[in-house]
């Protein structure tokens, strides 16, 4: 009687797998790809002028003991047009936005600006997606937190949103 | 006068491969190609996620096609490059598991099943065997 239990038990394991694949099959993986660089010191990079008139941002800007953000984003995301009063009213609150435009053109990303509102102490231009890629980030928009050492210590991925506004100014330090 | 020339007209080969753009055009040694299209068909496109970035049209596929031919033709190594990029992004932008604690039973598990399967076999021949025996008699 065990004996003949026991040959039900690679059937019974077949059937499991089986019953996980269909399951999967049915949920596609939908991943957020969090970047493993939080935490880590900020990656060397050092982003052209996107706009005349204003510098562009490097790694070096961000040692200066204030918490600041990098905000990378695009003239030609859709998204990214919906955060820019977020991070305008951030910077009226006292913080530094760094923007990092990805794939991106001089005039596109004045006409962006000139449309949307420019809350952005640097631009830089990372064309080839470089300084994207260096920074773990897998689309835009994504903001991070980098603290006044040259640390990065926290992603926020997606949109800034009313809701993310307490948690943002507390790491900046910035009163609303 | 033809020595001095050689170090310019090498140069001046050069020059065209440097204007092109690594995303698209495939690097000029064929055995570094070859390194360079093994390791982005097993590297993930972040953005579409099923795919690798071998076979991606998104933009941040093509920057990390261009970065991978660009750290080969430097004379990294593919391995170095597929650190680097999972120091970034995490194991999940790879499609090749790592050896790791983590991912133990996915190497083990196999070979224990082996192990089980050749014990089982191995008892049940035995036994049959002194069946046979038993039945000659």
């Amino acid at each position: 009687m065990k004996r003949k239990l026991i040959l039900w038990v690679p059937f019974g394991l077949c059937a499991a797998l089986f019953i996980a694949f269909f399951i999967g099959l049915k949920n596609p993986a939908d991943h957020v790809i969090a970047s493993k660089m939080v935490g880590q010191p900020l990656p060397e990079f050092d982003a052209a002028p996107g706009i005349p008139g204003q510098p562009g941002a490097a790694t070096r800007d961000f040692k200066d003991g204030k918490p600041r953000l990098l905000n990378i984003f695009a003239s030609w995301c859709v998204p990214c047009v919906q955060e820019i009063p977020m991070l305008i009213r951030l910077k009226d609150a006292g913080a530094e936005i760094d923007g990092l435009a990805v794939h991106d053109t001089t005039p596109d990303l004045q006409a962006f600006l000139a449309r949307n509102g420019n809350p952005y102490t640097r631009i830089g231009l990372d064309s080839a997606g470089k300084a994207q890629i260096a920074f773990g980030s897998a689309g835009v928009p994504e903001t991070f937190v980098v603290d006044g050492q040259g640390k990065i210590i926290y992603q926020h991925i997606g949109v800034v949103t009313e809701e993310d506004m307490p948690k943002l100014m507390a790491m900046l330090g910035a009163r609303p | 006068m033809k020595r001095a020339l050689l170090p310019l007209l090498l140069v001046s080969m050069a020059l065209p491969a440097l204007a092109q753009d690594y995303a698209e055009v495939s690097l000029a040694d064929p055995r570094k190609e070859e390194q360079a299209l093994t390791l982005m068909d097993s590297i993930r496109c972040v953005v579409c996620q099923g795919q690798p970035i071998s076979g991606s049209n998104a933009d941040l596929a093509g920057d990390m096609r261009r970065l991978i031919r660009e750290r080969i033709a430097a004379g990294d190594d593919p391995e170095d490059v597929r650190a680097m990029l999972i120091g970034k992004y995490g194991d999940w932008v790879s499609f090749q598991p790592q050896f790791k604690t983590e991912t133990m039973p996915l190497w083990l598990v196999p070979l224990f099943a082996l192990f089980a399967g050749v014990i089982l076999v191995a008892r049940r021949l035995k036994r049959k065997g002194k069946r046979w025996v038993g039945s000659s008699h």
